[in-house]
């Protein structure tokens, strides 16, 4: 086992080298002019080429992809060219809020999806299957930010139940420890600045959540109704196995895998930031920030983050793999 | 300006946490409270004598102070830190007498020393620090520094600074800039500490020569005189700022000020009609009426802004100014401003707002005249023009809140005198390469917002040189600019820039449409909030309702 995880991530490593070499050029190939970007309406033909000259966007592309390639070696990533700030600072500052979201919706989605699409395929062709099956076409196709307005309107505005948007109540003096709210209220035994953390959690997780929930409702029902069908079914259900051991040793177990799988990409997914959700919640987390570094070519936010999701990104695939084994002891390598 | 405030807003109430901070504090009780407000950006930094964006001056505006302030709703300067100043005859020399018994954060007193040592820090920049995204405005105004790599850069005005007196100080130019007195209440010539200055290396921008970095001082020890200190700043989400008990003036009515991040502009309305934030900057046009409705008050700014149609004059038809006449007899203003900016949009003459010095108003106009458009274009020989219109997209500035908008009610007024417009958007910073920088458009729409009363700073920036935005190339116009620019005093200036304004609107590089309102929302609860047009807008003003 562990020599099957140090080889995944010995694979990793080349992947990112990859990475670094096409995301240099990617970036570079984003249409517009970094340094008017920077300088707004206030560019001047001399302020361009001062910027210019400053962040050395005139040097050849080979020397530019040099100083990039020793900050990367570096550990370093460089800083943004707005605010200073350095991106490795930056991302650790920001990822907390976007890692507690992605919990939160994953929270929901599978939390509900599983026994929602169990149950589903138990009683295939029932008004319960129906509705699901509706129900999550519906929740794949309504656009993020309409849902996440239609949340807010409904529960913080109308019903007042629920916080409007941010992390915490700004008016809270909590201290944080790790930059995970939730966790760090419960640290720090301030409880109800983590119980305030985590219902400003519920209406973003929600959001965000639909569709990953939709996608494991749909994928544990069919999964579900396949396995049903299998002879080992059969077999054990003759076996005179009561009913119970089948459905959760046999069943629900042979039909998770490909609902882990699909949770295991659909984490990566929400990792990468979810502009959407984190704009319209205000929540600082990358993928709000991302998306602002995209629109000002901020060129050292976009290399460094981007190169930590993809890390991000196969190290969860890694842990699927992992998991997988424990599910299933047919594929558990060696 | 007016707001129902009789009625509360209804459903508000957030539940989460009404909970006492924890280690005392804020005593709660009478005036007090915290003020929470939404920007729609972090600050980028903040020293504001780094500074030149909008966010970055609202934080500073409220930490420091600079000697000149502005008269309030205007654009005018008014004592501050400097309770008089005196210009020589030849406005080279600045003497300037300061507010007794003020005092830093760091309770170092403000005196003469602490100006020149202002001064000086700015002029001695090296380096990175001279970087115009860093001292954009020093850069600017003042137009060199000590010493440079850059040759352009070497000198400037800047002659020096001498503390007379404990309370006076004299700046000397070494040419003259009628500017100069108006520029001091940008937040970016702020007096900051020179002990902090000094202990958290504020010049040290860090980094490599090609990755700056700001200093302790720029991030986390801002140190100024106003009726706030800084507490902290959680980036991307909030800068924490509590009253100064020793303020000199009238010290503020509440506690704290919360200034939190919130970039969608949909969010920062439901944040407002839910009760999570008190008020939030940039209202959309659309929103006003039903906030209003809702019992929440809009306060609007007066406009220091214009928005204009711009015409490329590398375009062969655009060369003749019977077409450009054309077009501006071809535009409905008033039309335009109902069906596309905010109520209570002044429709705009010349190339600035009426407060900015120079104002002409015996100016020519070409009012609307879609029957005279349709002979000017006949016998310029073009009956039936056709052009590109170019327009930004997914952007919203204060002189234009909808872009989109606004070229639909222009592309109508045009097309009725028979002109073809061939539409062509880009997204903001796109749209800015295509016109700043390259010669590849038609007409397009673009604006300003000044930053303090000097009319360089509207006419001078658009006219002032040759560029690709205009396409044409005037040497008459662009010496005006370059003698009405060098005179000394507003005095001098206001007949000069008259005189530039008729001259332009004979040319007619473009046509200028409007001055948009810019609008502040605000909870029921806060009173006193007073809007300035350069958004010199200082909260000790604020004192929040019980609710």
């Amino acid at each position: 086992m562990i020599r099957f995880i140090a080889r995944r991530l010995l694979l990793v490593v080349p992947v990112l080298a990859g990475l670094v070499v096409l995301l240099f050029l990617w970036v570079r190939a984003l249409p517009g002019d970094p340094a008017r970007a920077l300088l707004g309406q206030r560019a001047t033909p001399a302020g361009i080429e001062a910027v210019n000259e400053l962040y050395g966007f005139d040097e050849p592309l080979l020397v530019q992809f040099g100083i990039y390639v020793r900050q990367v070696l570096t550990g370093d990533l460089g800083s943004s060219g707005y605010t200073g700030e350095p991106v490795v600072a930056s991302f650790v500052s920001r990822f907390p809020a976007t890692v507690e979201l992605t919990l939160a919706a994953l929270v929901f989605a599978v939390g509900l999806g599983i026994p929602l699409g169990y149950l589903a395929a138990r009683r295939a062709g029932s008004w319960l299957d129906g509705l699901t099956v509706g129900g999550s076409l519906l929740g794949v196709v309504v656009p993020v930010f309409f849902l996440a307005y239609l949340l807010k309107l409904v529960f913080a505005q109308w019903l007042g139940w629920l916080p409007t948007d941010g992390r915490q109540d700004v008016r809270i003096d909590a201290t944080h420890v790790t930059d995970f709210y939730v966790l760090d209220g419960l640290l720090t035994r301030e409880w109800d600045a983590a119980l305030d953390a985590l219902v400003h959690l519920v209406l973003p997780g929600l959001a965000l959540g639909t569709i990953p929930l939709a996608i494991v409702v749909r994928i544990t029902r069919a999964s579900v109704l396949e396995v049903l069908g299998e002879d080992f079914v059969r077999t054990a259900e003759s076996k005179g196995l009561a009913a119970s051991v089948v459905r959760r040793r046999h069943v629900l177990r042979n039909a998770l895998l490909p609902v882990v799988t699909t949770i295991g990409l659909q984490t990566g997914l929400l990792l990468s930031g979810a502009v959407l959700t984190e704009s319209v919640f205000a929540i600082n987390g990358i993928g709000s920030y991302l998306f602002t570094a995209i629109s000002q070519l901020d060129y050292a936010v976009l290399q460094g983050y981007i190169l930590f999701i993809a890390l991000v990104y196969a190290l969860v695939n890694l842990t699927v793999d992992v998991l997988y084994g424990v599910i299933d002891p047919r594929v558990r390598v060696s | 300006m007016v707001g129902a405030a009789a009625l509360a807003v209804a459903g508000s109430g957030c539940a989460a946490s009404e909970r006492e901070p924890e280690g005392g504090g804020s005593g709660g009780g009478e005036g007090g409270g915290t003020f929470v407000f939404a920007a729609s950006s972090d600050p980028v930094m903040l020293d504001p004598a780094f500074g030149s964006d909008g966010e970055t001056f609202r934080v500073a505006r409220q930490i420091f102070e600079g000697l000149v302030g502005t008269v309030p709703g205007t654009a005018d300067p008014a004592p501050l830190l400097a309770t008089e100043w005196t210009t020589s005859e030849d406005g080279l020399s600045h003497t300037f007498t300061l507010q007794e018994g003020v005092s830093f954060h760091d309770d170092t007193p403000f005196d003469a020393e602490a100006v020149c040592a202002n001064f000086d820090r700015w002029y001695a920049w090296e380096g990175v620090n001279q970087s115009p995204n860093l001292s954009y405005y020093y850069g600017n105004l003042f137009r060199g520094f000590a010493s440079s790599d850059d040759p352009a850069l070497e000198g400037g005005i800047y002659g020096g600074c001498t503390a007379d007196e404990e309370l006076q100080a004299t700046v000397t130019l070494t040419q003259p800039f009628a500017g100069f007195i108006p520029s001091l209440s940008l937040p970016a010539f702020s007096m900051q500490s020179p002990t902090a200055l000094e202990e958290f290396d504020a010049d040290g921008t860090e980094g490599s020569e090609d990755d700056p970095r700001f200093s302790a001082y720029a991030t986390e020890n801002p140190t100024g005189t106003g009726p706030f200190r800084f507490e902290s700043w959680e980036r991307g989400q909030q800068v924490t700022l509590t009253r100064n008990d020793d303020y000199w003036g009238e010290a503020a009515s509440v506690d704290e000020v919360i200034i939190r991040t919130i970039p969608d502009g949909n969010a920062r309305l439901q944040a407002l009609q839910s009760g999570d934030i008190d008020g939030y900057d940039l209202v959309s046009p659309g929103d006003v009426e039903g906030l209003e409705a809702e019992g929440f008050t809009i306060a609007d700014r007066a406009p220091f802004n214009i928005l204009y149609l711009g015409f490329n004059q590398a375009v062969p038809e655009l060369q003749d100014v019977r077409v450009r006449q054309a077009i501006a007899h071809a535009i409905d203003r008033d039309a335009l401003i109902s069906q596309s900016l905010p109520e209570g949009t002044t429709p705009a003459t010349q190339f600035m707002p009426d407060l900015v010095v120079g104002y002409n108003d015996q100016v020519t106009q070409y009012p609307y005249d879609p029957d005279r458009a349709r002979a000017l274009l006949a016998e310029a020989g073009v009956p039936d023009l056709s052009v590109t219109f170019n327009y930004p997209t997914g952007v919203s500035r204060p002189y234009m809140p909808t872009p989109e908008d606004t070229f639909l009610a222009l592309q109508s007024q045009l097309q009725a005198v028979g002109i073809t417009v061939n539409p062509q958007q880009d997204a903001w910073t796109d749209y800015l390469d295509r016109i700043n920088g390259t010669p590849d458009h038609g007409i397009h729409l673009l604006g300003w917002t000044g930053d303090y009363n000097d009319p360089d700073n509207f006419v001078g920036t658009f006219f002032g040189t040759a560029g690709p935005e205009w396409g044409f190339d005037n040497p008459e116009l662009f010496s005006a600019l370059t003698q009405a620019r060098g005179l000394p005093t507003p005095e001098e200036q206001e007949p000069a820039y008259a005189a530039v304004n008729e001259q332009i609107a004979q040319f007619v590089p473009g046509v200028p449409l409007a001055s948009p309102v810019p609008s502040l929302a605000f909870s029921p609860r806060v009173e006193g909030y007073e809007p300035s047009p350069v958004q010199d807008e200082v909260w000790n003003t604020i004192t929040l309702a019980e609710e």
